[in-house]
């Protein structure tokens, strides 16, 4: 792969530690149509890769204590931030249909061979349209709670949901008339931590606070997250969670889902079994995870870790 | 009048608006289609229209800005639309094809202030149709400042458009609007969610002479 680098340059020596949290062993970019996506690289350069995709929101380094795990089991893993996220370039426009075709030209420049593809949440999502587009680029698929079902609750009535979206426009609006004055609030990186928490209220402050350091930039004014401004969470728009159900049955590759079953993560998408059990592709297997968040990687990385090195163990 | 030509805003994109003709009050908004750009002059349908006429290029089209690296969405051109109102304030707006979708989502996001929309044939009018076309994803290289860009092509001609999705955006129109017929709709080609708009109470069709006519504002006694 080109462009990839040997050390890892710290914004600022206020650094935390983790407990099995290992930077990057290689860092990089690569291109995709004109912009610059920053790569994160774990394990033995010549191991079979793993292209690992984050959520929304998120960024390649909370793949940090996950991704070594994987590399010590003997594969290469390989992730990168989104447009407008982590290391990534700020983007004039986002969408999901533009992060898909991100991930398309990442992967097609860090190997010439079929990999394995592993995303979480939006990202999981994402690679169900890339891979029902795009079969031949992966030999597995890894989907770590990104498997959408019941986007639209049945507890909202049409008025209600039509009040939300209403609601959601004119906050979009908004933000993007004041996108120039728009930034990133600083603060301590015990505050930026406890920021995040309401998003990751499972995950420890101890994790947060590394993530801070790993994720945010440090100036004058002290820390800030890297996220382009202008990206909020949620959305509106015309999706509807049959359609990424289609594109999962429609998959040709050995396919491995693992559902949280906590039903009150915040940023989870609250999948029940029997919600994707039937648009499982031929042979398809599900894990459901009762007791584990939405951030199951990370809540829980060995258990997890294991879990996805038996699955890939005939893929190497 | 040949064309007057101001730039506005979007982020660090700059957003072509042309005047097409100049008057006193409220101004009517041309949008274009897919791949188009604003018409060099007023358009015989506008003749009517006594305050100024105003034609906006989309981003990546025209004389506006191209962004890198895509990543349109109908919702985002409505953005376009926005900075418009903010500088003008209440508008009437026509929109051909693509900028009939981006006009009726623009006037139920800011019903206060669109007062009233045309819907007309032309470029882009389908999109990608009431669900998501066959999967198709492709990696471009970086385009350069030539419009139209190509991923404007590519992905505003795949977003989908629900008939149901659509509806959502009438019904705010109508909750807000004060005229009995703030949508009206000229096109004679009819995908799905333009075929359900039509066929909404409070909608009505008119040739585009007609519509652009009947949202002209009364002149102040």
């Amino acid at each position: 792969m080109s462009g990839l680098g040997c050390q890892f340059v710290p914004d600022n020596d206020e650094m935390r530690s983790f407990p099995g949290a290992r930077p990057p062993d290689r860092t990089g970019h690569v291109d995709s149509s004109g912009l610059r996506l920053a790569v994160n690289e774990w394990g033995d350069v010549d191991a079979p890769m793993i292209a690992a995709i984050h959520g929304g929101f998120d960024f390649s380094r909370t793949f940090d204590v996950f991704a070594p795990m994987l590399a010590d089991g003997g594969w290469r893993v390989v992730a990168w931030d989104a447009r407008g996220h982590g290391d990534s370039d700020h983007a004039h426009l986002y969408s999901w249909a533009a992060d898909v075709r991100d991930h398309l030209a990442a992967i097609t420049a860090l190997s010439d061979k079929p990999v394995v593809m592993l995303g979480h949440s939006k990202g999981g999502g994402q690679l169900l349209d890339l891979l029902d587009g795009r079969p031949s680029l992966a030999k597995a698929f890894v989907n770590l709670d990104g498997l959408p079902s019941q986007f639209s609750s049945p507890d909202v009535n049409d008025r209600e949901r039509r009040r939300m979206r209403r609601a959601d426009l004119g906050a979009f609006l908004d933000r993007r008339r004041r996108r120039n004055e728009l930034e990133r609030r600083p603060d301590t990186i015990e505050g930026l931590a406890g920021r995040r928490q309401p998003m990751n209220p499972r995950l420890s402050r101890e994790w947060l606070e590394y993530l801070v350091t790993v994720g945010a930039r440090h100036d004058d004014l002290g820390w800030r997250w890297k996220i382009d401004p202008v990206l909020h969470l949620g959305g509106f728009g015309p999706w509807r969670p049959g359609w990424s159900m289609d594109h999962l049955a429609a998959l040709e590759m050995p396919f491995l889902g693992v559902l949280s079953g906590v039903q009150d993560d915040p940023m989870g998408w609250k999948s029940r079994r029997e919600d994707i059990a039937p648009f499982l592709p031929p042979g398809g297997r599900l894990e459901y995870c009762d007791d584990i968040g939405h951030f199951l990687h990370i809540e829980q990385p060995r258990y997890i870790a294991d879990l996805v090195l038996e699955f890939l163990e005939p893929f190497k | 009048m040949s064309r007057r030509t101001e730039f506005l805003s979007s982020g660090a994109l700059r957003l072509a608006l042309h005047t097409l003709a100049e008057g006193e009050g409220q101004a009517l908004l041309l949008l274009h289609g897919l791949g188009e750009q604003s018409p060099m002059e007023r358009p015989f349908w506008a003749e009517a229209w006594t305050g100024p006429v105003l034609a906006l290029d989309f981003t990546g089209h025209g004389e506006s800005d191209v962004p890198v690296g895509g990543g349109y969405m109908p919702e985002a051109l409505m953005a376009d639309v926005d900075a418009v109102i903010a500088a003008y304030g209440d508008l009437t707006i026509v929109g051909r094809g693509l900028g009939a979708w981006v006009a009726l989502l623009v006037a139920g996001a800011r019903s206060s202030i669109v007062r009233g929309i045309v819907l007309a044939d032309g470029s882009g009018i389908a999109g990608g149709g009431p669900q998501p076309p066959s999967p198709y994803v492709e990696a471009l290289p970086a385009v350069g400042s030539a419009t139209p860009d190509p991923f404007a092509l590519l992905e505003l001609s795949r977003d989908v458009r629900p008939a149901d999705y659509a509806l959502d955006y009438v019904r705010f129109v109508l909750e807000d609007s004060e005229l009995e017929n703030p949508i009206v709709v000229s096109a004679r080609i009819r995908p799905d969610w333009l075929a359900a708009v039509a066929a909404d109470i409070g909608v009505i069709e008119l040739s585009l002479s007609e519509a652009v006519a009947s949202f002209v504002p009364p002149k102040a006694t």
